[in-house]
């Protein structure tokens, strides 16, 4: 015991005493989601619209009044035929269309589901993405207000319907808590396991009686705390800076966050079992965690909108587990009881991992 | 401007360097003559390598003066290294790259024309005995043939005087002796040498040795003056009885 | 030799195609120092990570203290003391810190120990709160010395604890060594440096994975057979090319300001000083001398070759 401590005393020496690590692992995430909350936030306004209104009836009349009269959106022009549209796309004169199905409200009492389709324009689709989602959020909006007593629906796709303030910051909090973990926990153990073996110290330290496993939880547990007030700090900045709910159980929300930060100190360490430098740790890190965490997790890209290929490789990323639980339990307020799948798929990860970082952990040189 | 040295290919002249309140070099001045085999010797931290930095134009001296190969190396650094050669252990050559490819990156980093390097290429492997290895990869290679390639490949552009830093730690004795007859041929074709080494036995091979204690040079002189001043027998003993103060 | 504590019996160690170490035996005895010699790249890393349980052989086995390296390497490695080649220990903590580290993990403390490294540390104590990175070599080597010997175990290895490092320095670490010694520690220690090899007890010369001598310094001098020789003279290289061009000469290889020269046949001074005269048409001074050390590694790795 005295022995651990000591080492984890050791540990935290190497933290302090490097003013540079430091600074990226405290100033790094405060900064990103400064950067990130207020670039997301700049929301779109203004985008300019275009209507083709084939019934021309007062529900269709209703619901263009509504979306016109929101800051979003301008009109440029309504429209009166089909091939018109891409004409408009082309010229690149408008960043969205929307097309009313003929028979509109007639079809809506007779229980039917008319269709709003609406195209985007998806050279950009981040801001395609996102004016979508204004869009069906509005018709969202209406027909719930307007249309309660009515047995039909509208046909829209959305994927926004928890964020009706349609705050992209929203998103992007847990997006950057995600990869801020994966990035600390995973990275700076593989690092500093690796900077052991770099030095020469591992020599040593292999032909000590200290055990191997208490080498790992001693590596393991600064980076264990660094991490968790990483996560404390961006969701405060979250909360008072950018009016963010947790809407869901708070200490559900930390026992998600401390799964996936073994997790990731797992895989940090079944790095540091297979590379020799830091420099390979550094980059097998960012090439293997990073990347994937951003791309494939969900958090810039929707993982519906991914290749094929892609949203099955997506399944073994732990980050995409984690943010669909953080998502859930931020902004949905979801309950446990509806997240325990991914809670479970996200515990077996840590599981395997550190189960295969300790299997791989060496007690010899080779 | 280039200033003709008559005799001397390296002069240096009460050459200092600070780093903060730390003197790593502390004036000094010497000078080395053409063709000679100058030991450059000195305790860890002595200021040796912060001197062959400045000698060979990657340091500013913070104050003194240094003229190497005709050139003053705080104004024309960027001549001085065009006319330098320079192998350092630890930094030598690409081990990635073939052994005729490291000779043509180096003679095409000192600007040697096409047809000139090929003639290089085939008259340096030929003398260094390494025909049959001609297409290795030189990380494939043992370390004293990487050692001595490293020299040959120093001296590919012909300069005045070369620059070497610790050319034979850890080598095989027999490989180190090679290396030595080496550093003889070149400097009998009139190459000066300007060497550092922790063995000292090597130290004898020189025609003058300097030791630096404490960033000063703290004599310089040939070996068997050394050894007859200190009344030793080798110069391993003139060494400890300089450094040791 | 007393009671043997390292025993090793033909270790061979491969890396795919590479032999690191071929039918490696020997065996060291309490209270020896022990040296292992020869150039970079000959084995010694190897071997010693081997018997620091770090590598396993890929045959053959050795027991330290009747310990296998192998199977028994949790308790050997309570026992032995380890210095790798490289600096290792923690740059960003003092000297104090890293040795209180040490200490600990070894579980042990510096106070229960004090007198083992009481020498050597108090020449690096002043510095004690300094960090180890800003130590100068020397003093590096003292405080990885004092590391390895902390927890007080019966066998030091030294992984060439004077490469790289200044003569004055290197004098230095053989004085603590052979003080060491004296407290019937049993020390194995490698070099590159020929030189040091006078100062072991035993030395075993190791060359391309292969041991090629094992014996005292002593008795590897008194065995070199060859007629050898001390020649001088001014043309130091021309005398060492027309050395080599003699029918007598075996061999001609410089060392230090003279030239050593083996023969084919014993030959009167007087009379070989005056063939060299003759031909190279100057002055020279020649010897019969003993060889050293260096000269025998070298006879070693021409009759391998």
């Amino acid at each position: 015991m005295k022995a651990f401590l000591a080492f984890l005393k050791k540990e935290f020496y190497h933290i302090w005493r490097d003013p540079r690590s430091l600074l990226i692992l405290i100033g790094m995430p405060m900064v990103q989601v400064i950067l990130f909350g207020f670039a997301i936030t700049n929301e779109i306004v203004d985008a300019k619209i275009a209507i083709l209104d084939n019934s021309k009836d007062e529900v269709t009349q209703e619901i263009s009044n509504k979306i016109l009269s929101s800051k979003y959106f301008k009109l440029f022009e309504y429209l009166t035929d089909k091939n018109q549209i891409e004409k408009s796309f082309k010229k690149g004169k408008i960043k969205i269309a929307i097309i009313f199905e003929n028979d509109f409200s007639q079809k809506l009492n007779r229980n039917e589901n008319p269709q709003v389709q609406i195209i985007a324009d998806a050279t950009d689709p981040n801001t395609a993405t996102t004016l979508i989602n204004y869009v069906s959020s509005i018709v969202f909006d209406y027909q719930s207000k307007y249309l309660k007593n009515k047995s039909g629906g509208l046909n829209v796709v959305s994927k926004m319907e928890y964020n009706p303030g349609l705050k992209g910051v929203y998103l992007f909090v847990p997006g950057i808590i995600t990869v801020i973990l994966m990035l600390i926990s995973a990275m700076m153990t593989s690092i500093s396991i690796a900077r052991e073996k770099e030095k020469g110290t591992m020599e040593i330290l292999l032909v000590s009686p200290i055990k191997p496993l208490m080498v790992i939880v001693g590596k393991v547990v600064p980076y264990i705390s660094l991490a968790l007030v990483n996560a404390v700090t961006i969701l405060l900045l979250g909360v008072f800076v950018f009016g963010l709910p947790i809407r869901g159980s708070l200490p559900v929300l930390m026992l998600e966050i401390i799964i996936f930060i073994i997790t990731a100190l797992g895989l940090g360490i079944f790095i540091s079992t297979k590379v020799e430098t830091q420099q390979n740790a550094l980059l097998v890190s960012l090439m293997g965690l990073l990347l994937p965490t951003i791309i494939l997790s969900g958090f810039i890209y929707p993982i519906e909108s991914l290749p094929e290929i892609l949203q099955y490789i997506s399944h073994i990323i732990p980050a995409k587990w984690f943010l669909i639980i953080l998502r859930d339990i931020m902004i949905k307020g979801t309950e446990f009881r509806f997240i325990i799948k991914e809670t479970l798929i996200l515990f077996g990860m840590m599981t395997f991992f550190l189960i295969i970082s300790i299997k791989n952990y060496k007690i010899r040189l080779e | 401007m280039k200033k003709d040295s008559g005799n001397y290919i390296v002069e240096v002249e009460n050459l200092t360097k600070k780093f903060g309140s730390f003197i790593a070099v502390d004036n000094i001045s010497f000078k080395v003559k053409k063709g000679e085999i100058f030991g450059f010797l000195g305790a860890n931290g002595a200021g040796k390598t912060t001197a062959m930095k400045m000698l060979t134009g990657l340091l500013n001296p913070s104050s003194g003066k240094a003229i190497v190969a005709g050139w003053n190396v705080e104004t024309n650094p960027d001549k001085v290294k065009l006319n330098i050669g320079y192998m350092s252990q630890k930094f030598s050559l690409y081990d990635d790259l073939r052994v005729n490819e490291n000779i043509r990156l180096y003679a095409g980093i000192y600007g040697l024309k096409r047809s000139e390097i090929k003639i290089k290429i085939n008259k340096l492997i030929g003398e260094l005995g390494m025909e049959n290895l001609r297409k290795k990869l030189v990380g494939d290679l043992p370390l004293g043939w990487k050692q001595k390639l490293a020299f040959a490949i120093s001296l590919v552009h012909e300069p005045p005087v070369v620059f070497l830093d610790e050319p034979t730690s850890g080598v095989d004795p027999i490989t180190r002796r090679q290396f030595w007859e080496m550093i003889y041929k070149a400097s009998s074709e009139g190459t000066t040498i300007f060497v550092t080494t922790h063995y000292l036995d090597e130290a004898e091979y020189c025609t003058r040795a300097s030791i630096m204690v404490d960033g000063q040079i703290k004599a310089l002189d040939t070996p068997e003056n050394l050894k007859n001043r200190f009344e030793v027998d080798n110069m391993q003993e003139v060494f400890v009885k300089l450094a040791r103060g | 030799m007393n009671k043997v504590i390292i025993n090793i019996e033909n270790i061979y160690k491969y890396y795919g195609e590479i032999k690191a170490l071929e039918n490696i035996s020997f065996s060291i005895g309490k209270g020896e120092l022990f040296g292992l010699i020869g150039p970079d790249g000959g084995g010694k890393t190897t071997l010693i990570r081997i018997l620091t349980t770090l590598l396993k052989p890929t045959r053959g086995n050795a027991q330290i203290n009747g310990l296998d390296i192998v199977k028994d390497f949790k308790k050997l490695r309570k026992q032995i003391g380890y210095m790798p080649g490289r600096f290792s220990l923690y740059e960003d903590l003092t000297v104090e810190e890293n040795l209180k580290f040490f200490a600990t993990i070894f579980n042990t403390s510096i106070k229960e120990n004090y007198y083992l490294i009481e020498d050597i540390y108090t020449q690096i104590e002043p510095f004690k709160d300094r960090r180890a990175g800003k130590l100068s070599g020397g003093m590096k080597q003292k405080l990885a010395l004092s590391c390895a010997l902390i927890h007080k175990p019966d066998i030091l290895f030294l992984d060439e604890p004077t490469t790289g490092i200044d003569a004055v320095s290197r004098v230095e670490l053989w004085d603590m060594l052979k003080k060491l010694k004296k407290q019937n520690l049993t020390i194995l220690v490698s070099t590159p440096y020929m030189d040091e090899a006078k100062l072991c007890d035993r030395v075993a010369f190791i060359q391309k994975g292969k041991i090629m001598e094992i014996n005292s310094p002593l008795t590897i001098i008194e065995e070199f057979e060859e007629p050898l020789y001390s020649v001088k003279g001014d043309d130091f290289y021309h005398l060492l090319l027309e050395l080599r061009k003699m029918k007598i000469t075996k061999t001609a290889f410089p060392f230090g300001d003279s030239i050593h020269l083996t023969t084919n046949r014993n030959i009167d001074t007087h009379e070989l000083n005056d063939m060299i005269e003759k031909r190279i048409g100057a002055r020279t001074e020649t010897k019969k001398i003993n060889a050293n050390i260096e000269d025998c590694f070298m006879a070693k790795m021409i009759n391998n070759m």
